[in-house]
């Protein structure tokens, strides 16, 4: 039933989202992540996670370790990991963190989701020895532009699933943590309904297709 | 790619990032996003619901020297390795899977080729070189089987699939899918038999005796 919403949402979106206008882009703001603008409405996480991108702010980065590195070690231990093993496990995310970081586009990924990932992807490869497939990233043409509106939609958006994961029964949220924890098959979380994502599909998707405008209008320089 | 309109369902996502998918789906899952922004932003969705179940857990302490040990080793992290990048009709995750080399195609007959890139025990993975008006040999799947289209098109009793569309095929969906259109069909298929074609000899015979 959710998922069904989601669909309409997301499909309803898709097909007028087109041309981003030139009003639209003329919101855009310089993107600086020790702009004041930023620091009043886009949440510390991101701004932590831009000096890191942009400027390789060490001290960013200890303070993302500060808040992530707990969290990381509690996540790898009730994915099965032996305590004694989850700093490397730690260690390795943190540090990719670091060399991945021009990866990271606050308008398409929020900072714990993206971490989120890279966990996943990490710990499957430090255990199956094996590398595991992923998609080829978009070639982002190093954009200079830096849509805060729609970085604080897509926190927005997290935030907004972050109650709607609170709202459900116990037994639902248990389920939906085994499931992106790792612990269940496809076949499994097939079984599970109601994987409540919202409209937080059709936000990215808008980032998307404005860093696609983007990227034309580089080519097109 | 604008006009993918058979896309990843959630669960299959779900399983993908939270890599809990054989590699042979993951595979598929990882070059279908790489064709597809609804996908890709589908996968960014799911690894925020990832990110909140990550932020809101429970914590646990690291040990006081790990954060001096990993600062230390920011200076001398590897660079990353640039990606593969796509070539022709194969997206970067394939790429990467065929060793950035062309596929070493093995005939089947009847003009349709296959190249295997991956098997275990549990799934394979295999490009799939149909040409046009062929019927895609039948390869039984007790299970899940996902088949993208990276050229040409398809069709079956589902539906129309072409470049960038996915099919997702349980084992009880009794499918005979036929290339269409000018060029040969080239798709990426999944499926949790190991290698077998067996059943497929008798099917590439019956177009011989009707002769």
């Amino acid at each position: 039933m959710l998922l069904e919403q989601i669909h309409s949402a997301s499909t309803g979106k898709h097909d007028r989202a087109t041309p981003v206008s030139s009003a639209s882009l003329g919101e855009e703001i310089e993107c600086d992540a020790r702009s004041s603008v930023m620091d009043e409405t886009i949440c510390e996480a991101t701004t932590l996670m831009l000096a890191v991108r942009d400027n390789r702010s060490k001290q960013a980065f200890a303070s993302l370790f500060d808040h992530f590195a707990p969290r990381l070690k509690g996540f790898a231990i009730r994915s099965g990991v032996a305590s004694g093993q989850a700093e490397d496990v730690v260690q390795d995310v943190m540090l990719a963190v670091w060399n991945k970081a021009h990866q990271f586009d606050p308008k398409r990924a929020d900072v714990s989701g993206w971490i989120y990932q890279i966990a996943r992807n990490r710990q499957i490869d430090l255990f199956r020895r094996s590398s595991r497939p992923v998609p080829e990233d978009l070639i982002s043409e190093e954009t200079e532009t830096c849509d805060a509106e729609q970085i604080v939609g897509l926190e927005q958006e997290v935030s907004a699933l972050r109650d709607a994961l609170s709202r459900l029964k116990p037994s639902q949220r248990d389920l939906i943590e085994k499931a992106y924890l790792g612990e269940l098959s496809h076949s499994e979380i097939r079984e599970t309904t109601g994987i409540p994502l919202g409209t937080i599909k059709s936000r990215i998707r808008l980032g998307l297709e404005r860093l696609r405008h983007d990227l034309r209008e580089t080519t097109r320089r | 790619m604008k006009n993918i309109s058979h896309h990843i369902p959630d669960a299959l996502m779900a399983a993908y990032v939270s890599g809990n998918l054989p590699h042979a789906y993951a595979l598929v899952v990882a070059t279908h996003i790489s064709m597809c922004d609804t996908c890709r932003a589908s996968h960014a969705a799911h690894a925020s619901l990832g990110g909140v179940l990550l932020e809101t857990g429970p914590e646990r302490a690291v040990s006081t020297d790990l954060r001096g040990r990993v600062l230390d080793m920011l200076d001398a992290a590897p660079r990353e390795q640039a990606p593969i990048r796509r070539a022709g009709i194969f997206p970067g995750p394939l790429m990467e899977a065929m060793n950035s080399t062309p596929p070493r195609w093995r005939p089947l007959g009847a003009g349709i080729r296959q190249s295997i890139l991956h098997h275990e025990n549990t799934s394979s993975v295999r490009l799939l070189y149909i040409p046009a008006g062929e019927a895609v040999p039948e390869h039984g799947h007790g299970g899940l089987e996902l088949t993208l289209v990276l050229q040409g098109a398809f069709e079956d009793e589902t539906g129309y699939f072409g470049v960038g569309d996915l099919e997702v095929a349980d084992g009880d969906l009794d499918h005979q899918p036929v290339a269409t259109g000018d060029v040969p069909c080239i798709c990426l298929v999944a499926t949790d038999e190991p290698l077998s074609f067996k059943r497929l000899l008798p099917r590439l015979l019956q177009p011989v005796f009707r002769i």
